[in-house]
Order: structure tokens, then C-alpha cells, then sequence
């Protein structure tokens, strides 16, 4: 058995296994953060939330995927039939293809690239083209304009998520995910994670990883109010589903890459507790419940205030600490405060 | 096989189990659900009356100078990238050229912002 493990066949099918495993719990985490997003939402309006399917409603999720999945597909009549079932495909494939580099633990990792930064920077530039295709694909004026909206929103914030990404890596000197962690391990526990040094950028990106995902109170491209639900409108049964599971598994991803790029993955916060996969999951939870709070109580951006924003405040600010690290890390002040690979870290 | 390559196949075959979910949920619906199309059910969209005109219409200029200045932008962060993964090896003359580099971006942006490229009313 051993020895079938290390052919070429062997390899591969444990490659398959884990990527199963992956996708499976990915799925099911997702249905129950989708329940626990309709409950804190709802607790906070002094509503119930979903509570009859199961016990406490616990089931919905499940519920909701047959409904979907038992509904007809409705195809408008001037839309262009393969791009159309292109856009949700390509939504939720790249969506869950971001997750094959998050280290959940040491070593508990899908594909452990060199270039893992890299590598998500590229997939998430990729993620509005689902959108686009969506909303040109359907023929019809509010997708069309959902989709505009949506496409210059999520390249305008793509910029500043970059530039503090490169923040991070000069810290490092390194694009891998494990690196990144094991570069904020130190003898003083949370101090010594990068949401220290790079405070101002944990805010930004925070900001940035909501417009990103167009996830409140940047929905602007499914500003009910104005444009019904953006590209996603002549969306119906299981691409629409697709579209909203790839939403969600974005989301979720943006929370899994702020605890490993500035709250140390899987890194425990005091000295005398072990480290382990168990950190990880509680950060991207904390994480999802504060993206979920906010969905609850800040109310929607306009569309212009939102561009300013991305152009005239993020991006500057976060090219002018790209430099500003960047001095700090060459000339090694701070010791290894900036430059942790200067100190062995 | 190549060690570097072996690197990615996992990725290869992430993505084609994404691929294969997909097409899955896809076709549960093709399958389970009923389909009765009616020209009323297939018309476009348009707030309660019937739709005039092609949707894919002229639009406003503004979103295609977005995209070419996020081209511009995105393409200095690619140029970014293996500069900051390089700086523990880093010497003057690569430090130093990049902050030029980085010095003519910041003029070209003010110079946009001044004349009004980055304004929505």
C-alpha cells in the first residue's frame, strides 16, 4: 500500500482525496456560515431568522440548496446561451480554487506554492469576469448595469488589495502562506503577528476585501433599491446558486487571508497555549462574524463615494506605505519589526 | 515527474473537481427541475413593462478609464512583486531604481487626479 502511494496513480488519487475533503467541508462550512450570516442579521433586527427547518432552523441551508436545485432553469430569450452558464461556472470555480492555498495548519495544505500570493492575486483578478459575463450574457439593462458597476468596483479595490499584500511580502521576503505564518511566530504571541506593524493596512484591507466581494455596504452592483439585483437578475435555480456559493467562498476566503497575513493563521495569541488548526478556524469565524456585523449595520455606500474612497484614499495611502516599509525594511530600522527575515524569523 | 510541476498538480486537480461540482449543480437542474418556457417567462427583465431597445448599450466613458488605470496600476503591482520577495537580498541600485520607478507612478497619478480622471458625480 505504501509503495502504490508514491506512483505516479498513487499520488494522484491522494491528491484527489484531499481536494475532495477540501471541497466537501469548504461546501458544508459554507451552508453553516450562510445560516449563522441570516441569524446574526437577523438578531440584530430583532428577528427570528430562519428557525423552522430543524432544530433552530439549523437545516436551512440544506433546505434552500434543494429548492434551488428543483427549480427551472429560465433562460431569457436574447441571451448568449454559453456565456450565460459560463459566468456562474466561472464565479464559483475560481471561488473555491482560491482556498487550495490557505495553510490551515502547519503542513495542512493543498498545494503549497512558492508563489502563493501570486497565485491568489491572479485568481481574484480573474473573479470579475464571472461577474461581467453575467450581466452581458443575460441581455438585459439592469444585469448590464449591475455588472459595469460591480466590474469597476472590484478592479478599483483589486489595486490597494495588491499594494498591501507587497507590504507584507517585503516584510517577509517571501509569497508563500506558511512562510507568512511562521514569519509572525514569536515569543510574545499576538505582538508579534504583522496586524502590529501594519496596523493602518489591517484596516484597508479589511475595507477593501468588503468591496472586493461586493458584500454590504459596497453591494452597490445588488443595490436592491436601484438596480433589483445586479448582474445576477435573470439568474435563476442553480446558477444562481453558483453565483452566490462563489460570493460566499470569496467571502469566507478574504477571512481566511487576513488571520494568515496579519493575525498568524494557525498561530496560538498567548505563549502558553499550542499552536494548531484550531486557531485558524476561530480567527476566520471572528473574522466572519465582524464582516457579518457590519452587513447588519452600516448602511449602503453611493457609488461615487465609493470610487473616491478606492482611488483618492486607499490607493494612495497604501503606495505611500508600500514606501514607507519598504524604507524601513532596506535599512533595517525598527530591527526586524519591519524586516523579519533580518532577524531569522 | 518534474518536482516544480509536482507542485501544481494539485491545483490542476482542484480545479477540475470545482469544474466537475459545477457542471453537477448545473445539471441537477437541467434534470430534476420541469422547464415550460413562455415568451412572456423568457423576456427580459425591465420593471413591469416590455422591454425596448438592445440592453447592450452605450455606457458611460468613465468605466473604461477605470479599467485602463487599473491596467496601469495592476501592472505596476506585478512589477512589485518579485521586488519585495527579493529584499533580504536586496542591493542599493535595485532599491533605489524601484523608488524611481514608483516616483514617475506617483507623478503620472497626481497629474490624473488633477485633471479630474478620478471624479464621479
Amino acid at each position: 500500500m505504501s509503495e502504490f502511494l508514491t506512483t505516479s496513480t498513487g499520488i494522484a488519487l491522494v491528491i484527489l482525496a484531499q481536494s475532495l475533503l477540501l471541497v466537501v467541508l469548504l461546501l458544508m462550512s459554507l451552508a453553516v456560515l450562510l445560516y449563522a450570516d441570516r441569524k446574526i442579521w437577523a438578531a440584530v433586527q430583532m428577528r427570528k431568522g430562519p428557525n423552522v427547518v430543524g432544530l433552530f432552523g439549523l437545516l436551512q441551508s440544506f433546505a434552500d440548496f434543494f429548492k434551488y436545485a428543483l427549480k427551472e432553469i429560465v433562460v431569457p430569450a436574447g441571451a448568449d446561451r454559453v456565456v450565460y452558464f459560463l459566468a456562474p461556472m466561472a464565479s464559483f470555480v475560481l471561488a473555491i480554487m482560491l482556498w487550495a492555498v490557505i495553510p490551515f495548519g502547519p503542513g495542512m495544505v493543498l498545494a503549497d506554492l512558492n508563489v502563493a500570493l501570486l497565485y491568489i492575486f491572479a485568481i481574484s483578478s480573474l473573479e470579475v469576469y464571472g461577474v461581467i459575463m453575467g450581466g452581458w450574457a443575460s441581455n438585459s439593462k439592469y444585469p448590464f448595469l449591475g455588472s459595469l458597476r460591480s466590474a469597476a468596483q472590484m478592479i478599483s479595490y483589486e489595486v490597494s488589495i495588491g499594494l498591501i499584500l507587497i507590504g507584507v511580502i517585503i516584510s517577509t521576503g517571501s509569497l508563500n502562506l506558511s512562510m507568512i505564518v511562521l514569519a509572525q511566530e514569536g515569543p510574545l504571541g499576538l505582538l508579534h503577528w504583522y496586524w502590529l506593524p501594519h496596523l493602518p493596512m489591517v484596516v484597508l484591507f479589511f475595507v477593501s476585501a468588503l468591496a472586493e466581494t461586493n458584500r454590504a455596504p459596497f453591494d452597490l452592483p445588488e443595490a436592491e433599491s436601484e438596480l433589483v439585483a445586479g448582474y445576477q437578475v435573470e439568474y435563476s435555480s442553480t446558477p444562481f446558486l453558483l453565483f452566490m456559493i462563489g460570493e460566499y467562498a470569496a467571502l469566507v476566503f478574504m477571512c481566511a487571508l487576513i488571520s494568515v497575513i496579519f493575525f498568524g493563521g494557525w498561530l496560538s495569541p498567548v505563549p502558553f497555549l499550542p499552536d494548531g488548526m484550531f486557531w485558524m478556524f476561530l480567527k476566520i469565524l471572528v473574522m466572519f462574524f465582524i464582516i457579518s456585523m457590519v452587513k447588519a449595520i452600516v448602511p449602503r455606500y453611493r457609488y461615487d463615494q465609493l470610487m473616491r474612497l478606492g482611488w483618492k484614499v486607499f490607493l494612495p495611502f497604501s503606495l505611500a506605505w508600500v514606501v514607507l516599509v519598504a524604507f524601513l525594511a532596506h535599512f533595517e530600522l525598527l530591527g526586524g519589526f519591519y524586516a523579519r527575515w533580518a532577524v531569522g524569523g | 515527474m518534474d518536482a516544480l510541476l509536482l507542485n501544481y498538480l494539485p491545483i490542476l486537480i482542484f480545479l477540475g473537481l470545482a469544474i466537475a461540482l459545477g457542471l453537477i449543480l448545473i445539471l441537477a437542474a437541467v434534470v430534476l427541475a420541469v422547464r415550460h418556457p413562455d415568451p412572456e417567462k423568457v423576456s427580459a427583465y425591465e420593471c413591469g413593462f416590455n422591454a425596448f431597445d438592445d440592453a447592450r448599450m452605450k455606457f458611460d466613458v468613465r468605466f473604461y478609464l477605470v479599467s485602463i488605470l487599473f491596467i496601469i496600476f495592476d501592472l505596476e503591482i506585478a512589477f512589485l512583486f518579485p521586488w519585495a520577495v527579493a529584499f533580504p537580498v536586496m542591493t542599493d541600485t535595485a532599491f533605489w531604481s524601484m523608488m524611481v520607478f514608483l516616483a514617475v507612478l506617483t507623478v503620472g497619478f497626481a497629474y490624473e487626479w488633477k485633471k479630474g480622471a478620478l471624479e464621479w458625480e
